[in-house]
Order: structure tokens, then sequence, then C-alpha cells
């Protein structure tokens, strides 16, 4: 019985896949002609061997997390947020011009930020999610291509006087006030001056989706509406309006996401020159996670320790690509984790039968004794 | 064609052995599907497996197609024993299987579907003439007619389903195995798989026909084997037997098919429909300035051929549509294009036709299915939080009060339940949900004997109880039970009226087609 549980659920396959994904990564690295062992222990070191790696592993999560969640929260509503990368960029536009602009108090200015970074990001998916429930237009299309009106209207408003720093394709710093790291003292003392309230964010934004998700009547609304549509409808729940609910949450994620990794960590959006990706990362969390928030904060730790990680294996030679091909290989793998399922089982089934089959010869046998 | 097939042998007249499974066993873990069961299959014989929904009755045809190797026992496969490895050692022993949900392509031709997986071709390209060519030849051999040329999505269900057995047909199948064949069809195309059931074994092959259906099995079979609870019951000759026989070896115990009703004066009008017009998923006017009412304590049945309008009406009474014009009145209430919610909280219930589509939610828990409607309502919901605790005793006593089977399926996702279950789900809510109308569409499509009466019990209850029932159904047979007044439906019009105790079928056979009632 025990054994069924762990075999239907999805941590086993999951820890599966992470194993073969560095396999892969082990090959590929073999094939450049670097040793696995090497490469795989520097990123060990690299994140393990001091307490102020694994801080700034944590601090690399946070945005993760919570793009993850992002994701994890459309998945779970029927819908597939590949529009997190936009809500992302705008939540940090919009949090870092404030935390330039407004001249308040921290108490004040940390929570406008947060909160406008989160409207931003909720506004943003709504485009899509109206477009959709009203003209029927597929989100993910629309989702894409905001991600690039989001791009450029970045690159926009880091140009815009008043806003960009003189001598550098960036804007200005946040002021002091608009800043969530923790205060210099412990930054000092855990040796990671980016360590910041945003894991703290983080991990709560995730016990409260789960909340939603799985406790109360909003959650069951936008499940119902996300696993079939037209039973919701039947039962009496406005399914456009739910649509369009659950595609604002999972924007206003992305949008905190991008919020605390410019007021936690960056403080300064720069001149993008190619999407980064924080958005579509989240869609390697959210699936690495199981689409499970709580499971989000897991895989955005290990996606975050593994980008961390992978920054230092300059220093062996190895380029830090390697990490893509890795996570790339485990969402691979996860994604076909039925086959690994159906494969226990007819090994198991095999050596039942196996099983079966020798005690049927020896009842068989003793039979013919008796006889 | 069967006459002479006595299970005694040295006569040396007996027919060919198509199929034989000695002693098969399959377990699922500790679940036992199959317990030892036998089953003999001669060439050119129609051969029922009869049971209810669950007593493994799939289970062993799989065996049988090699989906699933069993846990023991024998398979001889003419005379010859076989294990039988996957479906396609299956097809190329000559076994091939129809399937109850229907396995096509969509956008693909008729002919690319037969083909497909098996395609004659010219060099690197599918010879799609000598395809289609082949496919018609096998389509007039057997008087299953179908459009080569349709794109399956644009064709009814008893025409995919002919594409289905010509499918099998094509890989060159002399046995096969109709998995529930007639649980989608209408009354005129289960007339004409009989026919083309007929007209198969006539030409030598051996068909396997999975069904709880007593009439059909009555109508076409030659030898009915009955399974209950994954054992073997029985082997009989159909001819010998009577339907209520072949019930009381499937369910176990005596069935009535008459409903038991007891004389009752209709109350006030409840539902009031007037000069209703509506659209179709096409937008071609459907409804034709419809008039209908139901009284308190009353069921109306809803009779005619599926396409005359009385989808569209069920779905602008439930809210999932919207009408062109005309009225509607709960109680006396305007409600016409009200939202699901409103109409709900007016007193209109529903059991859905589709129960999947609309009834359940199948990836959510039994306990979450039966308070679709009430999520937000306490005792379930108290300030936007579901109340775990109420939620699962409510599930409780209604898995317990309405014999949802398995008993302990509260938290288990309504997909797993069998269909006879999952309607018992929807049932249960529904009644539960007790409101002014109960609209049941097509409440026991593919049900065993035992949920149908089941099901029928609940719908007449209701009524008993001063509700008023809409009963929509292409089941003559459950109208005419079932009905105080049946309604006809033509071209989006109400045809005609009878009292349901004078119904006659032919009668209402005629209505259904277009022929008008004598009102005298």
């Amino acid at each position: 019985m025990k054994k069924n549980k762990i075999l239907e659920g999805n941590a086993l396959y999951t820890v599966i896949a992470i194993i073969i994904g560095f396999l892969v990564g082990a090959i590929v690295v073999g094939c450049g002609g670097l040793s696995p062992a090497a490469v795989y222990g520097k990123l060990i070191d690299g994140i393990f061997s001091k307490p102020k790696f694994i801080f700034n592993s944590v601090v690399y999560a946070i945005p993760l997390i919570l793009a993850g969640l992002s994701v994890a929260f459309s998945f779970r509503t029927g819908v597939f947020n590949i529009g997190a990368e936009g809500q992302f960029v705008v939540g940090s536009l919009v949090s870092c011009v404030l935390g330039i602009k407004l001249n308040l108090p921290s108490w004040l200015l940390v929570p406008i930020c947060l909160v406008a970074a989160a409207a931003a990001g909720a506004v943003w998916s709504s485009l899509s999610a109206i477009m959709k429930v009203t003209r029927g237009i597929n989100e993910v299309l629309s989702f894409i291509m905001l991600n690039w009106i989001a791009f450029y209207l970045s690159n926009y408003v880091v140009n815009l006087k008043g806003i960009k720093a003189d001598g550098r394709e960036a804007t200005v710093d946040i002021l002091p006030a608009a800043s969530i790291k923790f205060p210099k003292a412990v930054t000092d003392a855990l040796g990671c001056n980016t360590f910041n309230w945003g894991i703290v964010i983080a991990v709560v934004a995730a016990i409260i989706i789960w909340y939603i998700i799985n406790k109360t009547t909003l959650g069951y609304e936008l499940r119902a509406v996300g696993f079939n549509k037209y039973a919701a409808t039947y039962g009496g729940i406005n399914s456009n309006r739910a649509i369009v609910t659950a595609m604002a949450i999972s924007g206003a994620l992305a949008g905190l996401a991008g919020a605390t990794q410019i007021l936690g960590n960056a403080g300064r959006i720069a001149q993008f020159a190619g999407q980064e990706g924080y958005g579509f990362q989240g869609i390697t969390v959210a699936l690495i996670g199981g689409s499970d928030p709580i499971g989000c904060i897991f895989a955005g730790l290990f996606y975050g320790a593994m980008k961390y990680g992978g920054s230092k294996l300059g220093m062996v030679h190895a380029p830090k690509e390697i990490m893509d091909i890795i996570m790339g290989a485990v969402v691979i793998f996860i994604a076909v984790a039925h086959v690994f399922r159906s494969l226990f089982y007819s090994m198991i089934d095999h050596s039942r039968q196996k099983k079966a089959a020798k005690a049927a010869a020896a009842a068989g046998a003793k039979h013919g004794e008796a006889e | 064609m069967s006459e002479n097939i006595a299970q005694t042998s040295g006569s040396g007249k007996e027919p060919e052995m198509a199929i034989e499974m000695r002693d098969i066993v399959k377990k699922f873990g500790d679940f036992t599907a199959n317990d030892h069961i036998n089953l003999k299959v001669h060439v050119g014989e129609v051969h029922a497996i009869l049971g209810e929904n669950g007593a493994g009755k799939s289970t062993l045809m799989n065996v049988l197609y090699g989906l699933y190797r069993p846990t023991s026992g024998e398979i001889y496969v003419r005379g010859k024993r076989t294990e039988i490895r996957d479906p396609s050692h299956a097809i190329r022993l000559g076994i091939g299987m129809v399937h109850q949900h229907f396995m096509l392509v969509q956008p693909f031709t008729v002919t690319e579907n037969i083909v497909l997986g098996d395609e004659p071709m010219r060099g690197l390209m599918v010879d799609i003439k000598t395809a289609r060519k082949r496919v018609m030849e096998l389509s007039e051999r057997y008087g299953m007619a179908v459009d080569p040329d349709a794109h399956v999505e644009d064709i009814s269900v008893g025409m995919q389903q002919r594409v289905e057995i010509l499918k099998v047909l094509y890989r060159g199948a002399d046995i096969l195995i109709l998995d529930e064949p007639t649980a989608s069809l209408t009354p005129q195309e289960i007339e004409e798989l009989m026919q083309i059931i007929r007209n198969l074994t006539a030409d030598g092959k051996s068909v396997i026909l999975i069904t709880h259906k007593l009439k059909e099995i009555k109508a076409c079979a030659d030898y009915c084997t009955i399974i209950r609870q994954g054992k073997y019951i029985d082997t009989v000759k159909v001819s010998d037997v009577s339907e209520n026989q072949l019930a009381a070896m499937m369910v176990g115990r005596n069935v009535t098919f008459a409903v038991e009703k007891k004389e009752q004066k209709p109350g006030d009008v409840v539902l009031d429909v007037r000069d209703l017009r509506g659209k179709d998923y096409r937008g071609a006017e459907i409804l034709k300035g419809l008039n209908l009412t139901v009284h308190k304590g009353e069921i109306v049945g809803l009779a005619g051929v599926d396409g005359n309008g009385q989808s569209e009406l069920v779905e602008i009474l439930t809210g999932l549509r919207k009408a062109d014009s005309g009225s509607v009145k709960m109680d006396g209430r305007e409600v016409l294009n009200e939202t699901p919610r409103k109409l709900f909280d007016a007193g209109i219930t529903s059991i859905p036709a589709d129960r999947q589509k609309y009834g359940l939610v199948l990836e959510f828990s039994v306990a979450e299915n039966l308070i679709l409607q009430n999520y937000k309502k306490l005792p379930f919901a108290q300030h936007g939080v579901l109340q775990k605790d109420q939620i699962a005793a409510h599930a409780e006593e209604l898995i317990q009060h309405f014999d949802i089977r398995p008993a302990n399926s509260a938290s288990h996702p309504a997909g797993t339940l069998s269909g006879g279950n999952q309607q018992k789900v929807i049932i249960a809510r529904e009644i539960t949900n007790d409101g002014e109308l109960l609209i049941a569409v097509n409440p026991t499509r593919g049900l065993d004997v035992g949920a149908i009466e089941f099901v029928h019990k609940y719908i007449v209850e209701q009524r008993n109880k001063g509700r008023a029932v809409l009963l929509v159904s292409f089941e003559l047979d459950e109208i005419m039970s079932l009905s105080d007044r049946i309604e006809v439906i033509f071209d989006g019009k109400i045809s005609g009226s009878v009292n349901g105790k004078d119904a006659d079928e032919k009668e209402l056979g005629l209505m259904m087609a277009g022929g008008k009632h004598e009102e005298e």
C-alpha cells in the first residue's frame, strides 16, 4: 500500500528526472572534453561550500519561486501563463519607477511598490484574459505578444529623462527607502549583501496561494473552470469571470516577482538586450514543482541554486549554459513521467507473475510427490 | 444460423470454435476483475457478454485483445493455444475491437481513418484512390453506408461507428468485439447496427457483443455469457431465456421493469414556456415557437428524434444558451435568458445529457462534485472558506443513501467511477438539490438494468413529492413507462400531446416523424 503511494505520487519521478537531467548534462560535458566530476564538483562546491553561497542561492531563488508560483497557479486554473515574462517586466518597471520617484518613508514606500507591481502584472495579464473571454483569442498568442510589448516598454521607460542614469544604459538606483534588503548588520553577518525580505514574501505568497486553491470557494471556482468549463458553467459559476480572476492573480504573482528582484536585489533596471527569462524559468519551476505552490518553493530553490552555482562554472572552463541543458532535460523527463510510472508498474506486475508461477510450480511439485 | 451449435461434442457437425477462453483470471493488485471466466465463441455466431457496469466485461475483452495479460488462464484462437501479446498481435490473429468511445481522427476523412496505420502505398505516397475503392467495397459488402470523403468531425455518431467497424474489417478481422456499441446511438441507428451484425455473421464473421441491453441481446445474439462481479455465471442460448431471466442472472436478483407509480392529479403550473424561438450552434433557427407546460407532481415526457430542438430547449432552460424570443416562466416569474445560477435559484435543476461534459468535473473528488451548485452556501462554506468536514459528511451521507460505489469514493476523482456510479453522483446531487422542476435528459443512457431501475425510482419519487419533472429521452420505452403526459417535439415545435397511459408506440413514432396527431 505504502509502496503504491510512492509510485503514484509525483515526488519520486521528479527526483528520477533530476538525476537523469544530471546524467544528460554529464554526457554533454564529457562530449565537450571536460570532466563531469570536475564540473559537478565545482557546482556543488559553488553552492554548498560556504554559508554565504547558500544565502546567495536563496536570493537567486526568490524571483523564480514567485514566477513559478504564477505559472503553477495558471496551470491549476486551466490557462497557460506563458506571459509571466512580460508581467515580470512590467512589475519590475513599476516598482523601479515608483522606488525612484516617490520620496516616502520606507514603511509606506515598500508596500506601495509591491502592491503597484502586483497590480501592474495583474493588469498586464488581464489584457490577455479579456481578449480570451470576449474574443476567444488564445492566451498563448496574446501573452507572447505582450511579453515583447513589455520588453520594449521597459527599454523605453529606462531611457526617459529623469529615470536613466548618466553614463550607463540603466535607470538610476532606487531610493534606499524602497529597498527590501535585510539591514546591513544582518547581510554582513550572512556574508551576502543582497539577502532580502523577498524570500519571506515568496514563502508567504506560496502558502496563501496554496490556501486559496485548496481551501476557499474562490479556489473551488477557479479549479472547476480550469478542469471543465462546461460543468462549471452548468453549476452556476461565471466561467468568464473566473478565467479573468485566475489570470489576474497569476499576473499579480509574476509582477510581484519582478518587484522583489528590483527592490531586493538589482536596485535598478538595465536596458534589455534580450528577454531576461524569469517568466520562462517560472514555467520550469512550476513543472518541477508539480504545479503545487509548496512544491514551487523547493523547485525555485533548486533552480536558484543551479543558476547561482552555474554562474561559477567559468572557473573550470565550463559554459554556464550547461545548467540550461540540465534544467531542460529535467523538464523533459518530468513531462514523460508517466512512462517511468508504467515501467515500474509493469516491472512489479512481472515480478509478481514470476512469483505466482514459482509458487504454482512448487505447489504442483508437492502435489506430484504426494501422488 | 446457430441452431445446431449444441455444446455437445462428437456429432461432427459442430461449427469450428473461433475463440475459447478458459479459466481466465485477471487481478489488479488485490482486486480480481475476472475470476475464472470461461467463454466459447463459434464461427458465425453472435455471442453477447452481459453484465452490469464494472462486472468485468471490458477487462475480459481487453485480455482477449491483448491490452492486458491474464494473471492465469488460457486462450485458444481457432483451436490453437495462443498468448496474445498486444493488440497488433490480436489484429494479426484476426481479432478486432470496436471500443465504446470512438478512436477516430476528427479532421481526417472516413477513408483516411479506415486505412490509417495500414495504408496502401504508391512509392512514398498514400494511394488514396485504392484506399477509397477498398473502403467502398467493404462498405457495400456489409451494407454499411459511409461517405468515404466526409470528414469524421462532420458525420453522425452512427456513421462514426460504422467507420470504426470498417476499420476493423479492413484489417482483416473475422472475430469482432463490439464494446457497448449502442451506448450512444439513436433507436434508428441501433436498428441499422443490428442489421450490420446480421450481415457480418452471414459472411462467416463472429461477433462478440458486450452490452447490458437485454433487448439487443434478444434481437441479435445466439448465445449469451453472463458475468457478475467478475465471476462467470452461465452461458445460455438466448432463444431459451426471457429478458427477465437474463436480467435476474445479471444482477443476481429479480428486477422489476415496470415502474410503480401511484395515481396523482397534477397541481399548479410550474414551468410555462411560450412561443420560444432560438438557434442551434450553427445559427440556424431550430426552436420555432415552442409551447410547453409542466405541472406540479407530473412527469412530462418530451419524445422526439434527436435534432428537433430538444437539446436547445434544455440548454435555454438551464441557462447554457440564449433564446431569441418567447417566454419562460417558473412559478409565474419570467426567467428567460437568465444565468445558470439564477435559473438554479429559481428552482430549475437538471440531470444533463452529457454527464462527463456538463454533469461532473471528472478531476474533482466525488465530494466536491456533490456540492457543484452549493459550494458557496452554508454549511459547505463560511466566509469564502470551504468547510472540509461538512463537505465530507455530506458526501458520506449521499454515498450511503444513493449507494454510490465504491463506498469509500468520497475523496476519489469522479472520473475513476464507473459510468453508472457517475450518474448516481449526479442524481444524488440533483435529487438533494430538490428544485421545483427537475429536467432529466437521457438519464439512463449507457446504464445497466440495475442502475436504470434506480434512476427511474428517483425520478418518480420527485414527482410523487409534488415536484415537476421534464423527461427528455430518445428511449421511447423510458418515456412511455414514466410519463404522465407525453409531448412530441418535431421541427422545433410540439407536434402533439398524448396522455401517458394511452400512449401507443406506433402513434408516437408517427408523430415523431412529423405526422399529425388526430385530436378528437
